[in-house]
């Protein structure tokens, strides 16, 4: 296969949240297609970097690059653009909106990017039987449970075709059988679409689902590939 | 593993030749590592010897005669037995990877980097199980599971050593 470059780099993040640095010289690439686990304890500073390379936190020093353009020069709205149509989100509570059903849920970033209610909700639909969750596709998120709604957001993350999909601990609030289900459809649904992955997690057995390990210690990170 | 529980345990569900214990125990619990032919027929003779199964029938073939083994009722009993035993659980208090991180800290070398190299060594370890498990059927997934698992929790002691490098340096060279 051919090498590709990397997609997202990151250097010399440091951020720091009044007398604690959260960030203290992070690093951190990743190429398309590529899934890259962040672990590291509580505390140690890898929501931080995620956050930083999605864009959502603006780092006090050193450069985030996406696709050669350098996230800090972009304007808010490029930027917030950036995040609507090249980003997808999964978070530990899925985060669905309680008032609309599932389909309309995994719909709403196309409606967003300005995509017309039939389309959208056509994508939507392929999105959720890929998820194997299409049958909950007109119910609301609380009549749902935690996997299924999990699923739900998986196919919400990767409704806009994203370049990069950035998962917060997509596993946290579930357990272990709905955990590896989600991380095996994630993981399927995102090389299908040639989406790359930061997954920040905890749990070695979800990290044991990407390509390779980033460790961040004290706001600092470790490429374990470059170890041994 | 008790190969010759197994074996016995294999045969309650009806009388096999020797070859088709080899080949129900390697479908079910070989894994990546089958038995030896020698191994089934030398425990088949030791449990013969025991009075735990006996030859049902001798059938002549091309080669060596073939022998149907028939568990007896003592055989059962001894499964039985072997089942209510509780496994004794390992006491992981002899660990090569406690002994290195002890020794690099005496010497003066990165225990951090004895314990990253480890867990890069491991979590290849869990991706290798891990794409097995999700091309396989629930057996595979089980197996692969219960390695899963521990490889886990010796990621989480190389995580919370790591956490207590310093006072552990502080201590071994006291």
């Amino acid at each position: 296969m051919k090498p590709t470059g990397p997609l997202l780099v990151a250097t010399g993040l440091r951020k720091t949240y009044g007398p604690t640095p959260a960030l203290d010289g992070a690093d951190f690439s990743i190429r398309p297609g590529e899934v890259v686990a962040v672990m590291g304890p509580s505390g140690s500073g890898k929501s931080t970097l995620l956050h930083c390379l999605a864009g959502i936190v603006t780092p006090d020093a050193g450069t985030i690059v996406y696709d050669g353009r350098e996230l800090s020069a972009m304007s808010d709205s490029r930027r917030s653009a950036l995040r609507r149509g090249e980003f997808g989100f999964v978070f530990q509570f899925g985060q669905l909106v309680p008032e609309l059903t599932c389909l309309e849920n995994v719909a709403l970033p196309l409606r967003l990017n300005g995509t017309g209610r039939r389309a959208a909700e056509r994508a939507a639909l392929a999105r959720l039987e890929q998820l194997e969750v299409d049958d909950v596709r007109n119910k609301r998120p609380g009549e749902i449970s935690g996997g299924q709604g999990q699923r739900v957001a998986v196919a919400r993350a990767l409704a806009t075709e994203p370049r990069v999909v950035f998962a917060d601990e997509p596993t946290g609030a579930l357990d272990s059988l709905n955990g590896e289900r989600v991380m095996h459809l994630l993981t399927e649904a995102s090389r299908s679409t040639g989406a790359a992955v930061v997954l920040v997690t905890h749990e070695a057995r979800v990290a044991a689902y990407s390509d390779r390990e980033v460790v961040v210690r004290d706001g600092r990170s470790r490429d374990l590939e470059r170890v041994a | 593993m008790s190969i010759s529980h197994t074996l016995l345990g294999l045969l309650e569900s009806g009388p096999r030749h020797g070859y088709d214990l080899k080949r129900s125990f390697d479908q079910r619990f070989g894994h990546d590592r089958p038995l030896h032919y020698g191994q089934v027929y030398s425990t088949m003779s030791r449990l013969l010897k025991n009075g735990l199964v006996e030859v049902e029938a001798i059938e002549p073939g091309g080669g060596p005669e073939r022998k149907r083994y028939a568990i007896t009722d003592a055989g059962v009993s001894d499964v039985q037995q072997w089942l209510a035993t509780p496994e004794k659980p390992d006491q992981y208090l002899h660990s090569t990877l406690y002994t290195k991180v002890v020794l690099a800290l005496l010497t003066g070398r990165d225990a951090s980097d004895v314990l990253d190299t480890q867990r890069a060594e491991h979590l290849s370890a869990m991706r290798v199980l891990t794409r097995r498990k999700q091309q396989g059927d629930l057996a595979d997934q089980l197996i692969c599971d219960h390695a899963l698992f521990h490889l886990e929790a010796d990621l989480r002691w190389l995580e919370l050593t790591a956490a207590r490098l310093d006072r552990l340096a502080t201590e071994v060279r006291r």
